[in-house]
């Protein structure tokens, strides 16, 4: 019986070992324990070395006064008297508000770009091609001082401002911008887009089903473009157009009121874009050159219309293929944006991973700190755009 | 009898809108290229045309033309009563009556084949999405591949892609139904599945155009044969005359060289 028993567990043990599925689980568990280990070595040998040096590994050095100046903190407020958890909070606020900046703008620009690389334009065509080749060869950190070093050289004293129409002012210290002042009544437009967006979303659903079933086809794109700028645009003016501008003035040295935007902000923001977008104009054009043209005529012979085409047919293929390889570009344009420290931009690394680092001398926990940010940062972005790859997938299916 | 016969052919001459297609001294050029030459033709309604020629000799471009796929320079093209100009509204009313089969399927690779067959009629025609899906399903039964409904393009057969694609233009309910060589990117085992489609559509009385160089397809279904070459039409026969009795040379050189392999 017992002989019996023993027999049967050789027989599973080999037979799990045969199977495929059951093979990669083993092989997976097998990794993670050998990773594990290594990492408890690794740890165990820092926390060896640190203590023969006299250091030990916390987080108390955190809460004490930073002591330093952090030059761009358009948000949050901040002061030197606050403590060093402070300033970095004001480091990770500006590497997210410069990669969502460029996100942004990178995203736009390399749409268009992608789109006149396509242009049967000869100079249109060729004129893109230079640039993207231009700027994809040279490389980023150059771009950033490039930028940096034609606003902070080129641009006058605050006193000698260029002025456009008395309301921006560009100078060598910054870029001043009227400033919104959002008076009292001003929520209500913001209810207004808000509730904009869920009235679309629902107007979306409803549009959908009544199409399924009656096959009346609403024009959903232009509803929808009407309620998000008319609803709040409506709604801002009825309650009395609540808001108002800040206008900056030259008082003494410099500007006073309106946003002022620093040169370093401007520099890596502009730098950052435009570099990442020569690789999103390439994904795109690609993107639209993988899909047929027959794919076009298929649906034109239909009796398919031009906007109905892109829509149903070119539109869903095109983002299949780009999502992915945006999403590696957007996460490069994050992690690029360390490159900020060049010009003095106080990004998470100048501030926790920079002046902190070397006040306290805390370089593990720091360091820790400043790769935990970006790794939050990249699988959020990752998070964000497979939820959208799985959408357009799910809406193929 | 004689005399009811002429009378109807005289009605017939004189009522030119009988012809279903009618191209009068159509040219069109690609550039500088003079790519189709003072082409006339007419169709008429239940007729079954194949046409031939060396590959370059603007058959497909011909065809083309007919849903405005192509645009024409000079002369005219009139489909079922309506002249193809750049107006949109024609074009668009000409293209529901006319559907469209291609060499190689284009079938929409990101929708299944009953999406790809209901696809046109939802947002052409407007109809509720059971209704289309109804009539993509008994269509798919026709091309004999109802099972093949949920699946993707990508998972089917060449043969079953183009019957699938042929399936897509019926639901549109066209009059008229344009061929550009629909088995020359299939393999040969797969070709008699997709002319049995062919042939039992033209038996329906389907008007149909078709690029093919099948000649046991043009024997059994059309009611006449163009031969093609230059740009220019060369010949235009019934079958047996066409093949038995072709009267210019090229004519004869072209079925000497396909009919020798
Ligand atoms: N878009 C185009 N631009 C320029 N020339 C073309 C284009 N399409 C086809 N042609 C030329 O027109 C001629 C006729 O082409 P086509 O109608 O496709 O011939 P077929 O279908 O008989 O093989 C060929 O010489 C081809 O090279
Ligand atoms: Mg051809």
């Amino acid at each position: 019986m017992a002989e019996n028993v023993s027999q049967d567990e050789g027989k599973t043990l080999s037979h799990l070992w045969r199977n495929k599925e059951s093979r990669a689980v083993i092989i997976q568990i097998v990794t993670l324990v050998v990773i594990l280990i290594f990492i408890g070595l690794i740890l165990r040998n820092i926390s060896i070395n640190l203590k023969a040096i006299g250091k030990d590994f916390n987080f108390d050095f955190l809460f004490i006064p930073a002591g330093y100046d952090i030059t761009f903190q358009p948000i949050l407020d901040y002061s030197p008297e606050d403590n060093h958890l402070w300033a970095g909070v004001i480091g990770i606020v500006n590497t997210l508000l410069v990669a969502i900046s460029g996100i942004i703008l990178a995203t736009i620009l390399g749409f268009t770009l992608g789109v006149l690389r396509l242009s049967s334009n000869w100079l249109i065509n060729k004129m893109s091609y230079v640039f993207l080749e231009f700027t994809r060869n040279v490389p980023l950190l150059l771009h950033i001082l490039f930028v940096h070093a034609i606003i902070t050289h080129t641009l006058p004293i605050p006193k000698n401002a260029i002025s456009l129409n008395d309301t921006f002012f560009l100078t060598n210290r910054a870029i001043y911008l009227p400033e919104p002042i959002f008076e009292s009544g001003f929520w209500l437009t913001a209810v207004a887009f808000f509730a904009a967006i869920v009235f679309i979303y629902y107007f979306k659903i409803w549009a959908k089903k009544t199409q399924d079933e009656t096959g009346q086809i609403y024009p959903v794109f232009w509803i929808s473009v009407a309620a998000l700028f008319g609803a709040p645009i409506i709604i801002f003016l009825v309650s009395g157009s609540p808001l108002s501008w800040g206008i900056p003035v030259l008082k003494g040295f410099n500007f006073k009121g309106g946003l002022a935007i620093r040169p370093e902000f401007i520099a890596l923001w502009l730098a950052l874009s435009y570099y990442t977008a020569t690789y999103i104009a390439e994904i795109v054009r690609g993107g639209i050159l993988a899909i047929s043209y027959g794919q076009t005529e298929a649906a034109s012979a239909l009796g398919l219309r031009k906007n109905r085409v892109l829509q149903l047919i070119l539109i869903p293929q095109t983002l299949r293929i780009i999502i992915p390889p945006l999403t590696s570009q957007y996460l490069n344009l994050t992690k690029n944006s360390s490159l900020a420290i060049a010009i003095g931009y106080m990004d998470v690394v100048a501030t926790i991973g920079g002046i902190s680092l070397m006040q306290t001398g805390k370089e593990v926990e720091t360091m820790l700190i400043v790769l935990l940010t970006y790794l939050f940062f990249s699988l959020l972005i990752s998070a964000i755009m497979n939820f959208f790859n799985r959408k357009i997938r799910f809406k193929e299916r | 009898m004689t005399e009811v016969q002429t009378d109807q052919n005289q009605v017939r001459s004189s009522r030119e809108d009988d012809d279903i297609i009618q191209i009068k001294e159509m040219h069109k050029w690609y550039g500088e290229f003079h790519v189709l030459k003072n082409i006339n033709l007419s169709v008429k309604k239940g007729e079954r045309i194949v046409i031939c020629g060396p590959s370059g000799s603007g058959k497909s471009t011909l065809i083309r033309c007919i849903n405005r796929l192509e645009e024409h320079q000079k002369g005219k093209i009139i489909v079922d009563g309506i002249e193809l100009t750049g107006d949109l509204k024609h074009i668009e009313l000409i293209r529901k009556e006319v559907g469209m089969v291609f060499q190689h399927f284009n079938l929409f690779p990101h929708l299944t084949n009953l999406e790809n067959c209901a696809l046109a009629p939802i947002w052409v025609r407007k109809m509720p999405r059971k209704e289309a899906e109804e009539i993509g399903m008994n269509f798919l039964e026709r091309v004999k591949i109802p099972e093949q409904a949920r699946k993707f393009p990508g998972q089917l057969s060449g043969g079953q892609q183009q019957r699938v694609a042929i399936a897509r233009s019926l639901c549109m309910n066209p009059k008229i139904m344009l061929f550009d060589e629909p088995t020359s990117a299939l393999d040969p085992e797969m070709i008699a599945e997709v002319l049995d489609v062919m042939v039992e559509l033209a038996e329906e009385g389907m008007t149909m155009l078709c690029v093919t160089h099948e000649m046991g397809f043009a024997k059994r279904v059309a009611d006449s044969v163009i031969f093609m070459d230059g740009g220019e039409v060369i010949e235009s026969n019934e079958p047996n005359e066409f093949f038995n009795n072709p009267k210019s040379d090229r004519t004869k050189l072209f079925l000497s060289q396909i009919l020798a392999h």
